[in-house]
């Protein structure tokens, strides 16, 4: 697997508006109102802070004409010592709620990712195989981060900004009403600007949005396919193609950030003729006596102030709207049916003296089902299908009234093409997804009856994609059983001929796989799946194309330690190798979610049917 | 690093200029307001001289409006250039890439590479659009409020010596702070996504082992982590703000204190003193904005580092020595005492004293264990890695004759890990050859057994692939793959274990089809079935990294050990007796 960068994933959704604000904010708010208690110093601080950044604009008219001009300095003195308090005061109030809303968001957002992360592991995987990883994981990346901002910057920020406009403007009122008209009509044009530019800046940027998204889309595919490229010497023609993406990027990129730059020039000037009017004005008014000099500088530091809440404001919609977007879209997750799980059988340890069970806590390696009422029926690993109907879509059955039985102890292997349902029987067993009709009993009870962790912990799987976690190899094989000891760990090694390669990796053991076990062949990390399932010990065991990797050399060798791995217990078997399923005691040839044929190798042989064929596709060339 | 990055802004150099002369001059007419502001209340409404107020207050409503006009002229030119550098350098980028060789694309990561060209263009593109006007403008506005201030009162100016400079060493130390602080995030943030990536691909094993409680634990283990670290460096960030708010506001008091005893002695008037507030604000603003820049401009120097990394890789492969001209003859195959390694510094050869012939026309069968270097073989005759020591001739000249277009036309190779691209069948296979006929695909399809399946689809050969080829199975996109290839008409096909998932009889239909359509075409077949090669005019037997036998199946049968297990291994199946 390659580790794909999902860093732009998300940037495609920015765009977009949530669906159901109502519902997404309800959701949202039920996470913060846990700090509900902390909202109060929050507020009680942004009151503060706007109070001070707007009143001590005011102070200046005193300052100047109460104290400067008639020369009054021990009045000044106590009046700036004042002011000093007023900033610091404002200035420690907002460092706190600051620091608080940094708290609150950062511990809101830690629950809402571990909630997430653990609803996402109670989702059947039809979820996933309808939901791309990098999908999933950019709601982890970015929309998680657009919350997170939100939190942290948008609630305070838009509080703060309504109450410093609103402190302004009954300041600009207070100290003068006919000039304040004029601030407002400049408001006014204000807000259309942000309207008109923002929402220009709004369409061009989902039009960027758009453009990027499939030049990053182009950019990942050549790249992830850039062997195949050089083979077939197509490089002008992907030079081409990415030369006309990057052209069109480029384009509507300009045009959206010419929009959403111009905010700033455009609010930040119109501020300013409205500060030239404003002199002007204020300077006739003051020359008729109805102002003064100090009224004058502070009403014209309130229209420098007076614009910052609106430019902030439009600014902060924005992220409002993809936050909540994203909101939306982890939510989307959470409200996800999890996987059905109604079954009230268990399993549980077992003393077994004569023919009676009784229940212990010991490791007494007997292991039995425990009904809801009470009664204990031994653990034999028989696995019985009948008439079993499934579709991954309902519409479309993949498998057709299946019907098989594994006794315990047997080896059962499945052959058929790609595509012939061999993969999904397996998938069955283990209840990764439920059935239409029919039945599947797991030593005569429904496996819909059996407690999900229960049943899956009887079965041993090893699957057809290796998966290794970052982590220690000894780690990784003890994923089967997590108290397994060294010794434990060690003899799964041996038993899969996996114990010679790891000795041979620098720390043996203790060597540190990152990336999927990417320094591991295909092969070798076959072994590990395969020494991962043996330390777990299971009476069921599930191979599919456990061995696809792994050369017949080295199949060869390992064969007596599967042997003693399958011995005893029941095991299902599916292999593109005829000759790694030979010896099953039944061989199922499935062709299209049928079963065409059972039997045994010999008998198949002579029946000279569709096993016949695949069998002497390899011979007819001796 | 300036140096190496400025030729990708050819063409949008006066744009560049624009920004700059248009950033500054909105700066400089922004500034001279306050100035005129303080001519309005010292003069005209000292004197009550209405006139001189009209005026003053017209030329600032005239000079706010062209400072609007340089604005947006500034913030237009400032995006086209930005996107114009960002567009000029991905393609940049995006073409040295082509000119890799394996072993460079290799050395980066897949991942890697898509990054530093998605993420990090993306950032420089930002950085210059964004420096274009602030980094212009931030300076410019510092210079003309200190002269403004200056003029003024020289002597109230003073507070600056004191200010900037108690400014700038808060600065430093937030910021010196602060770097490390994100770098620690940061690595807590990758983290955490490692888990959720493992998580979410490796889910049928999470689920197999019932494993989702500790996975959930582990999770919760690395949330709470980023959570602290996070909770420190943003903590730690928003005291920031309220410090320079300190600051400022404790000058503008101290210029209030020291000012106010100006005016009453007559030295200065009071618009002078609120003006030369309003500079204060401005000059301390400017001097805030530096520091996010300087914040900004530190990710963008990793970024810049490491597109300058690609673009500095040398192309390992080149046509230096190649003939323009010269063509592949014919498939013939001569490898002379070959020897390879992956990285120059490993001590361990791959390839090791490597010495066959092959004529043209002939069917060659590779067999070997895992990791005995089978791939690396091949590999090396479409020159898509350089033999360390040791020749390889092709059609009789050595590979390095050719220019790689020429070999790798004649010698098609299907990968082991084999990519189909997003578009429809026939799209893809015209990889293959831009101008087949409809008929000459179906031909290939025939020849590799895809056509059966193709022919099914709803769509045929116009159905739509999926990026990578999601919705066909393994084995028809490897029978894909192969007709892909032939449609290239090569001289040498290779085919790299490219049947694994293909069915034994439809393997064998492949090959006798394959041996029928392209006689004369030299065919290579790694394979892990003997009955894959079995029927080949010379059998290579690798093993780790030599060849350890060659002949045909019946001489490798009575003389070659590992290949006489192999096939007794493969005829007699695994006996297990439960």
């Amino acid at each position: 697997m390659h580790n794909h960068p999902h860093g732009h994933h998300g940037l495609q959704h920015d765009a977009k508006r949530p669906q159901n604000l109502r519902h997404t904010v309800g959701k949202l708010m039920r996470y913060i109102t846990r700090y509900r208690l902390a909202f109060l110093p929050v507020i009680l601080c942004l009151v503060i802070s706007s109070a001070g950044s707007v009143g001590g604009s005011y102070l200046i008219k005193p300052i100047i004409d109460d104290y400067i001009l008639p020369g009054d300095f021990p009045g000044l003195f106590k009046m700036l010592v004042f002011m000093a308090a007023v900033y610091v005061l404002s200035a420690l109030a907002s460092y706190v709620y600051a620091r608080i809303m940094v708290h609150i968001s950062q511990n809101t957002v830690a629950q809402l990712r571990q909630d997430l992360f653990a609803h996402l592991q109670k989702l059947p995987l039809r979820y996933y195989d309808t939901h791309p990883a990098g999908d999933l994981m950019s709601r982890f990346t970015n929309d998680i981060d657009t919350v997170s901002e939100m939190i942290s910057n948008s609630f305070a920020s838009v509080i703060s900004c309504v109450l410093t406009f609103l402190g302004i403007l009954g300041m600009m009122l207070y100290l003068n009403w006919m000039l304040t008209l004029i601030s407002l009509v400049f408001l006014l044009l204000m807000l259309l600007a942000v309207k008109s530019i923002g929402g220009k800046s709004r369409t061009n940027f989902r039009r960027q949005q758009a453009a990027l998204g499939s030049l990053n889309g182009y950019i990942e595919e050549m790249i992830e396919g850039q062997k195949v490229i050089k083979v077939f010497n197509h490089e002008q023609a992907a030079i081409d193609q990415f030369a006309r993406l990057n052209t069109a990027y480029r384009d509507s990129a300009t045009t959206a950030q010419t929009y959403a730059s111009s905010m700033m020039p455009t609010m930040g000037n119109l501020s300013r003729i409205n500060y030239a009017i404003t002199c002007c004005v204020g300077g006739l008014l003051a020359i008729g006596g109805v102002f003064n000099i100090g009224a004058l500088g502070a009403y014209l530091l309130y229209v420098k102030q007076v614009s910052q809440p609106i430019t902030q404001l439009s600014q902060q919609v924005n992220v409002l709207l993809s936050a909540m977007a994203g909101a939306e879209r982890i939510f989307a997750v959470m409200e996800e049916t999890p996987e059905r799980d109604d079954g009230k059988t268990v399993l549980v340890r077992v003393e077994k003296k004569e023919e009676s069970l009784t229940e212990t806590q010991r490791h007494t390696g007997h292991w039995a089902w425990k009904k809801p009422d009470g009664s204990l029926v031994e653990l034999r690993g028989d696995v019985r299908f009948e008439n079993v109907v499934f579709g991954y879509e309902a519409q479309k059955p993949v498998l057709h009234n299946v019907s098989l039985f594994a006794k315990p102890g047997q080896k059962i292997a499945f052959v058929g093409s790609t595509g012939a349902g061999k993969t999904t029987i397996t998938n069955l067993i283990n209840r990764f997804y439920d059935i239409q009709s029919g039945t599947i009993t797991y030593d005569g009870i429904s496996v819909q009856d059996i407690a999900k962790d229960s049943l899956r912990r009887s079965l041993g799987v090893v699957l057809q994609d290796t998966h290794l976690f970052t982590g220690t190899v000894a780690d990784n094989i003890r994923y089967g059983k997590l108290d397994a000891t060294d010794e434990e760990v060690r003899n799964a090694a041996k038993l899969a001929n996996a114990d010679t390669f790891i000795r041979h990796l620098p720390q043996g053991y203790d060597t540190v796989l990152t990336g999927d076990g990417d320094e591991l062949s295909q092969g070798e990390r076959q072994l590990l799946a395969i020494a991962r399932a043996a330390v777990s010990d299971p009476p069921v065991l599930i191979l599919d194309e456990a061995t696809s990797s792994i050369d017949t050399r080295t199949e060869k060798l390992i064969e007596a330690g599967m042997d003693s791995l399958m011995e005893g217990r029941t095991v299902f078997v599916i292999a593109h190798r005829l000759s790694t399923v030979r010896n099953a005691q039944a061989i199922l040839v499935l062709e299209q979610g049928e079963i065409m044929e059972r039997g045994s190798h010999e008998q198949l042989l002579e029946e000279k049917g569709r096993y016949y064929h695949l069998y002497t596709g390899q011979a007819e060339l001796k | 690093m300036i140096q190496k990055l400025y030729p990708y802004t050819k063409g949008y150099r006066p744009y560049m200029l624009l920004a700059i002369l248009c950033s500054a001059g909105e700066a400089v007419l922004e500034l001279l307001l306050p100035l005129t502001m303080s001519n309005i209340v010292d003069i005209g409404i000292a004197g009550g001289d209405r006139s001189y107020i009209l005026t003053a207050g017209l030329k600032m409503a005239v000079m706010a409006a062209v400072a609007m006009l340089l604005g947006i002229t500034a913030a237009s030119a400032a995006a086209r250039a930005g996107m114009g550098f960002g567009a000029n350098l991905r393609l940049a980028v995006y073409e040295h890439v082509q000119n890799f060789s394996f072993s460079n694309i290799e050395h980066f990561s897949t991942a890697s590479l898509i990054t530093r060209l998605t993420n990090d263009v993306a950032a420089m593109q930002q950085t210059l659009m964004m420096g274009l006007r602030i980094f212009v403008r931030a300076p410019m506005m510092l210079l003309t409020a200190l002269v403004l201030a200056a003029t003024i009162s020289l002597n109230l100016s003073r507070v600056f010596l004191v200010v900037i400079p108690l400014l700038a060493v808060v600065a430093a130390v937030i910021l010196r702070k602060v770097g490390p602080m994100f770098t620690t995030m940061q690595q807590a943030t990758d983290d955490l996504n490692l888990v959720v990536q493992e998580n979410l691909t490796a889910i049928r094993v999470v689920k197999s082992f019932v494993r989702e409680s500790e996975e959930c634990a582990k999770f919760e283990n690395r949330s709470t982590h980023l959570r602290k670290t996070a909770e420190r460096s943003s903590g730690f960030v928003v005291s920031f703000m309220p410090l320079m708010i300190i600051i400022v506001y404790s000058t503008i008091i101290a210029v209030m204190w020291i000012g106010g005893h100006y005016v009453y002695d007559g030295m200065m008037g009071s618009g002078d003193l609120i003006s030369f507030i309003t500079y204060i604000t401005e000059i301390l603003m400017s001097l805030m904005m530096v520091s996010m820049i300087l914040m900004m401009l530190s990710r963008s120097i990793a970024c810049a580092r490491r597109i300058i990394e690609v673009m500095e890789e040398v192309p390992e492969i080149t046509n230096a020595t190649a003939d323009p001209a010269l063509q592949v003859a014919d498939g013939s195959i001569r490898f002379d005492h070959v020897f390879f390694k992956y990285h120059k510094g490993a001590e361990a050869w791959n390839l090791r004293d490597v010495s066959f012939h092959v004529t043209s026309g002939m069917t060659v069968g590779i067999l070997g264990g895992t990791g005995s270097a089978k791939t690396t073989l091949v590999s090396l005759i479409p020159r898509l890695y350089e033999a360390t020591e040791g020749q390889i001739f092709v059609g009789g000249h050595p590979v390095q004759d050719y220019t790689t277009e020429h070999l790798r036309d004649a010698c098609a190779m299907v990968l082991q890990q084999n990519t189909l691209f997003s578009g429809t069948v026939a799209d893809n296979l015209r990889w293959g050859n831009r101008n087949a006929s409809d008929e000459e695909l179906q031909d290939a399809c025939r020849t590799a057994c895809a056509d059966e399946f193709i022919t099914r689809m709803p769509q045929g050969y116009d159905t739509v692939i999926d990026q990578g080829g999601a919705n066909i199975s393994g084995g028809q996109k490897q029978r894909l793959c192969i007709a892909r290839a032939i449609l290239r008409k090569p001289k040498i096909l290779i085919l790299d274990d490219s049947t694994s998932a293909v069915d034994t009889s439809t393997d064998a239909k492949i090959r006798q089809s394959l041996r029928q359509v392209l006689p004369g075409t030299t065919k290579i077949i790694i394979a892990q079935r003997v009955a894959s090669v079995m029927d080949a005019d010379l059998i290579l037997v690798m093993d780790d990294g030599v060849i350890a036998a060659m002949g045909t199946h019946d001489q490798l049968l009575s003389s070659c050990h590992i290949y006489r297990e192999v096939y007794e291994s493969q005829q007699e199946g695994v006996t297990i007796d439960a």
